[in-house]
């Protein structure tokens, strides 16, 4: 069980390991920023991680092989299981469960470290009684201070604390995400009143407490009720800001806890003086980064303003006009009729195609439109669903080339010459309000200009509006007709007209 | 290491990480997310540390959760990729072949 040869933990063998190992993530990385090379780059990245693995095991001070192991299996299996049952249309709940895993071990990784800490310095003060006992001088640790350094030094302290209080709130916000996305708790912004300064008050006990145990830290002094009160703080403070977010806004959610849970793995490395770690966790904060400032860009928003305003509940009362406008709706064999005569098809998923499992189906009309000629593609919101990339992962399981995938920006211009557009559950990110209503809280927000095309078929359940509770012009537009429906029972009826004309 | 040439590496890290990452297209970024749920498995490390310094139960516990989540992160993390990146890369694939296919890759990648 004990490797053959113990490497050094700061020794030139460990450093260089880490370096081959941090190299083939970013490699890795960089293979996916295309899909032909993207699998080839993720199983570069896994062996660069069995590297970073095998070499931590293989150092000095490494034990406790039956935990060790036991860990691991435990780990893989589920990991393994879950990877395997998982459902594309899940992929944001496995990733907000993921982040969680990844924050709370760091969490608990922090509080071992400060744990170790306090058995050194209890060793340390028994050892100091024994010989006080033995001379007859009365010795303790502090007197002991006076001429040694017995104190956990603050550049190891700092990024501890930091890690703690990062992955705890990344373990708790990402659990409260994974159970609104997995619909365990309501979708809807929850907010408690005084929100706002709860959180705040909450921010400054951890900052207190930060400072509290920063001066605090000669050994004689440690103190881990403090620390286990601030994990538990950090803990409300991860579930107070996620649960007032909601449904629209998980995108955003999911990257900004991606990139928190980086950080706090990237602090660790710093405390642990492990520079795969350093690297590992930095690059996922980058990512984390990028991906929650491209979605905010996305909604015309600032992160702060997601993460604490409440889109909800202001707007309910202002889109509640309750006046009857005209609509028009058509059956399944009026859309299937005007698709099958159609040059140029664009279709818009959203959302509700991933609740319905409609993807399939939609790639089986596409088929059926293409035999007779029509062009298909694809146009994706950067927010469509509720993460990033949502909406193309369900497209490509139902065998959809991502050729067809057209980002909205590079569609747009070629939507005026488009014949019908599709509207599958999606609302928000097609709303022209977003263009034209200066009063409307999405205005500003890049839209899929859905209504420049020459008609529109909308397939939605019924006429209540979206998450974000605005009505949307888009449904009483002329050009407009909606098809009531479950989006996967519709477009089956749609496959189904297509095969009889 | 001291702290300097830590958070140098740091800094120089978060470059290379924004220079390449941004040129992931919207496409793929599903797969980059649980590609960086496997990559921040790398806390696993830091578990395997610690637990190797466990003084009591409560130590050991810690630890064993901590290494739990880490391999979780890493082998979910990089099999639900590859099983993601696999329907981007192949564009006509027979239906019967696919449950071997994804048993046969998976294996090869759940790397721990």
């Amino acid at each position: 069980m004990t490797p053959v040869a113990a490497l050094d933990p700061t020794g030139a063998a460990v450093g260089l390991l880490y370096i081959v190992a941090f190299s083939l993530f970013i490699f890795g990385i960089k293979l996916g920023t295309h899909p032909k090379t993207a699998r080839r780059g993720n199983g570069l990245a896994a062996v660069g991680m069995a590297i970073a693995v095998a070499t931590t095991l293989a150092q000095k001070g490494i034990g406790n092989w039956g935990i060790i192991i036991g860990g691991i299996v435990v780990g893989s299996l589920i990991g393994a299981v879950a990877s395997k049952r998982v459902k594309m249309t899940e992929m944001p709940q496995m990733v907000a469960l993921y982040n969680g895993l990844g924050g709370g071990a760091i969490a608990l990784i922090a509080w071992a470290e400060y744990r170790h800490w306090v058995h050194i310095e209890q060793q340390l003060s028994e050892g100091v009684a024994d010989i006080g006992t033995a001379t007859g001088a009365s010795l303790s640790v502090e007197t002991l201070g006076q001429f040694f350094s017995v104190s956990v030094p603050l550049e190891i302290l700092v990024p501890t604390l930091l890690a703690m209080i990062i992955g705890s709130i990344s373990f708790w916000g990402s659990n409260v995400a994974f159970g609104k996305l997995q619909e365990l708790i309501p979708g809807q912004p929850i907010a408690l009143p005084g929100q706002k300064v709860i959180n705040a008050v909450l921010l400054l006990v951890l900052v207190a407490g930060c400072v509290y145990l920063g001066v605090n830290n000669d050994l004689a002094d440690l103190s881990q009720p403090v620390f286990i009160l601030m994990l538990l703080v950090a803990a409300v403070l991860g579930t107070m800001v996620v649960l007032p977010i909601g449904g629209a806004d998980m995108p955003v959610v999911i990257s900004l806890l991606n990139a928190f849970t980086g950080l706090s793995a990237a602090a660790a490395g710093i405390a642990l003086d492990n520079t795969a770690l350093i690297v590992g966790g930095t690059l996922v904060g980058s990512s984390g980064t990028i991906l929650t400032l491209e979605m905010a860009t996305a909604m015309n928003r600032s992160v702060p303003n997601i993460l604490f305003a409440g889109f909800g509940a202001p707007i309910a009362g202002a889109g509640g006009g309750q006046e009857e406008r005209p609509y028009q709706s058509m059956g399944a064999q009026d859309a299937a009729i005007q698709l099958a005569y159609a040059d140029s098809v664009v279709i818009v998923p959203g959302y509700g195609l991933a609740v319905a499992q409609a993807q399939h189906v939609v790639r089986e009309m596409a088929d059926e439109l293409e035999k007779r000629g029509v062009t298909v593609e694809y146009a994706i919101h950067p927010v469509a669903g509720r993460m990033p990339g949502h909406m193309n992962v369900l497209l490509a399981e139902a065998d959809v080339p991502y050729e067809k995938l057209r980002e909205m920006d590079d569609i747009n211009p070629e939507l005026p010459q488009t014949d019908v557009c599709v509207v599958i559950g999606a609302n928000d990110v097609t709303n022209p309000a977003a263009k034209n209503d200066e009063s409307s809280p999405i205005y500003g927000m890049p839209i899929i200009e859905v209504g420049e095309a020459q008609q529109c078929l909308v397939l939605k359940r019924s006429m209540s509006p979206g998450f974000a509770g605005i009505d949307n012009d888009l449904f009483y537009d002329p050009k407009t007709s909606m098809v009531f429906g479950d989006a996967k029972q519709i477009v089956s009826e749609i496959v189904a007209e297509l095969g009889t004309l | 290491m001291d702290l300097v040439t830590e958070i140098t590496i740091l800094v120089l890290a978060a470059f290379v990480g924004f220079e390449v990452i941004s040129k992931v297209p919207a496409t793929l970024h599903t797969p980059l997310m649980s590609q960086t749920n496997a990559i921040h498995g790398i806390v696993l490390l830091g578990g395997l540390i610690v637990v190797g310094y466990a003084n009591s139960t409560l130590d050991e516990v810690i630890g064993f959760i901590a290494i739990v989540f880490g391999t979780v992160n890493i082998v979910g993390g990089f099999m639900v990729t590859d099983r993601m990146l696999e329907m981007f890369g192949t564009k006509k694939k027979p239906k019967e072949a696919t449950p071997e296919e994804a048993e046969g890759t998976a294996g090869k990648d759940g790397a721990s």
